[in-house]
């Protein structure tokens, strides 16, 4: 069950809203970043606030590459697989990730740290190869840095 | 001549609201509330031959004119700033280092549509960006400039962001309405386009966020003055190229339209990467056909591209060597759609990870002859969609097949990659 207190300022977000469900990304965010993923449970409180079905609440959730309907990792690394990211040899890179890691993508560390998954283009293709790590955009990646990106993200809250 | 995009920019910083007014931001807005009709906003911005600069190059004084003014209820005005096309980062590096032109032109673009409420989609990973709009917004408030009464006049403008959650589909401009009414975002079937019945079926603009960005700086100088920035007759403007992939220095920049391909690179990116020769190049974001050598001094503009048999498309150049193996980055490409395919219909859905299968097969050297005339016949059917997607993701593999039949062969002949 969601805090009282974000119960009521999801309510005001849906109010403020045209119609209700244009909230529903903003709903499913913030519940994610309550539970660190959509749980079944947010899904029915997504569903309640915003005066839709959890099957409507899960069409949507189900869309979005940033929506984790199963658990993940503390925190996600998206790595961009794209053309860009591909010229600038993204492969080794992802590969590196999947050994120091040991997971596959998809995988979640045995720790429960990291979630690694492979996503497309974001954006940095001027800085390819690119990942994000729980949010944080990280650019001209080679294996040493990410050694140091892992490593301080790891103490980072 | 000064170009009208990235002229406030700071090197390292975004430009301050202070700063952006000193140096002639909201001089096209106060032009336009102080003896401009809607119409003649409209008019400049038709004149100017400003065209879409998020891929498709439609005319956007034409797309404004299909807004019909006489029904009743609301019309809306939604930036696209759903960037996710592979190669495209120029939206991100405008938003970074400046908001305002953006705020200002949907401010000009709301005025002359007579829309009350805009919103601006942006993509996941775009929270710089956001974030500058935002604080932009509140301080464009502050000064009269959005909002209500603007500049004391009977005209009010509200301005919301939409931040998404991630998915390339989303930038399509009918699944990009679902999205922000809180569907799921599939495209829809058009007629009737967005235009007549968009968001909550009202009429409906969707523009990029280059595209709005340049609409002060027509407002203010005129529709010939910008007419005038391009090096080609036929062309309008100037265009944010972004570079990637072998060129010695990646960069988002502005030129004027018709500013050659080799140019581009030469110029701006100091040329190709380590002494590497040029193999080929996406011109314009994914979902563009390759442009090749002889293309060299080609002026990048809209028909001439077209002309090439490619797209200028959004701008995202993506530059291959002679050592980058093309059957590889067209099946880096097909991956791209397949995987983005909303999957509403049947031919991308079951088509796009069909021809991934058959690219996978010919550069692992397991191809056969007959894969070719199978590829041919994707290029052709996949047509049959709601949207662009599947369309747009045959447009490399068609020049793939029509420029760079040879290499195609050498794998299934020589059962392997001639290049690994």
């Amino acid at each position: 069950m969601i805090p009282e207190t974000l119960k009521i300022s999801l309510e005001a977000r849906v109010a403020s809203a045209i119609t209700a469900r244009e909230a529903a990304v903003d709903v499913m965010k913030e519940l994610q970043a309550h539970y660190g993923w959509l749980t079944d449970e947010a899904v029915e409180e997504a569903a309640t606030l915003l005066g839709l079905s959890p099957l409507q609440v899960e069409e949507l959730a189900t869309f979005y590459e940033m929506i984790y309907r199963r658990p993940v990792g503390k925190k996600v690394i998206h790595v961009c697989d794209s053309i860009s990211c591909w010229c600038a040899d993204c492969d080794k890179i992802i590969q590196y990730l999947k050994d120091k890691l040991g997971v596959g993508l998809g995988g979640t560390t045995a720790d429960g740290m990291f979630t690694l998954i492979p996503c497309c283009c974001m954006g940095m293709c001027g800085d390819s190869p690119a990942m994000s790590v729980g949010g944080t955009p990280y650019g001209r990646l080679t294996t040493e840095l990410v050694d140091e990106i892992l490593e301080a993200e790891r103490h980072k809250a | 001549m000064e170009l009208p995009l990235f002229r406030h920019n700071r090197p390292d910083r975004v430009v301050t609201f202070d700063e952006y007014r000193e140096e002639g931001g909201f001089e096209g807005l106060k032009k336009a509330f102080s003896g401009m009709s809607p119409n003649d906003v409209q008019q400049a911005v038709l004149d100017s031959g400003l065209r879409g600069r998020g891929g498709a190059g439609f005319a956007t004084g034409r797309k404004w004119s299909f807004v019909p003014r006489d029904l009743p209820g609301p019309r809306w005005l939604i930036c696209n700033c759903d960037e996710m096309e592979p190669g495209t980062y120029k939206d991100r590096v405008l938003l970074e280092h400046n908001p305002y032109s953006l705020i200002e032109g949907m401010t000009l673009a709301c005025y002359a549509l007579g829309v009350r409420h805009a919103f601006i989609f942006i993509r996941k990973g775009y929270e710089k960006a956001a974030a500058n709009l935002a604080r932009g917004i509140e301080e464009a408030k502050q000064a009269g400039l959005l909002g209500e009464h603007i500049l004391g006049s009977e005209h009010s403008i509200e301005l919301d962001l939409h931040l998404s959650a991630g998915r390339y589909i989303c930038g399509e401009e009918t699944a990009l309405i679902n999205a922000l009414e809180g569907k799921r975002p599939n495209p829809r079937s058009k007629p009737p386009f967005p235009a007549v019945k968009g968001l909550w079926q009202g009429p409906t603009v969707v523009n990029n966020v280059e595209t709005l960005a340049n609409v002060p700086a027509i407002v203010a100088n005129g529709a010939a003055w910008f007419k005038g920035l391009a090096l080609n007759p036929e062309g309008a403007g100037s265009k944010l190229f972004c570079v990637s992939g072998s060129v010695k220095n990646r960069a988002c920049v502005e030129l004027p339209i018709g500013t050659t391909l080799g140019d581009i690179i030469d110029g701006a990116c100091g040329g190709m990467r380590d002494g590497k020769k040029f193999k080929a190049c996406i011109p314009g974001g994914a979902s563009t056909q390759f442009l090749k050598p002889e293309h060299w001094n080609l002026p990048m503009d809209y028909e001439t591209v077209a002309k090439a048999g490619s797209r200028l498309g959004s701008g995202g150049v993506i530059v291959f060597d002679e050592g980058h193996c093309l059957v590889e980055a067209t099946l880096n490409l097909i991956n791209f759609f397949a995987r983005e395919s909303c999957g509403w219909c049947t031919p991308c859905r079951e088509g796009l990870p069909y021809v991934k299968e058959i690219l996978t097969r010919i550069e692992n050297g397991r191809g056969e002859e007959d894969d070719i005339a199978i590829l041919r016949e994707h290029v052709k059917y996949l047509n049959y969609t709601f949207c662009a997607l599947a369309p747009g993701a045959m447009a490399p593999l068609d020049g793939l097949l029509r420029d760079f039949e040879d290499e195609v062969r050498e794998h299934i002949v020589k059962r392997k990659c001639p290049l690994k």
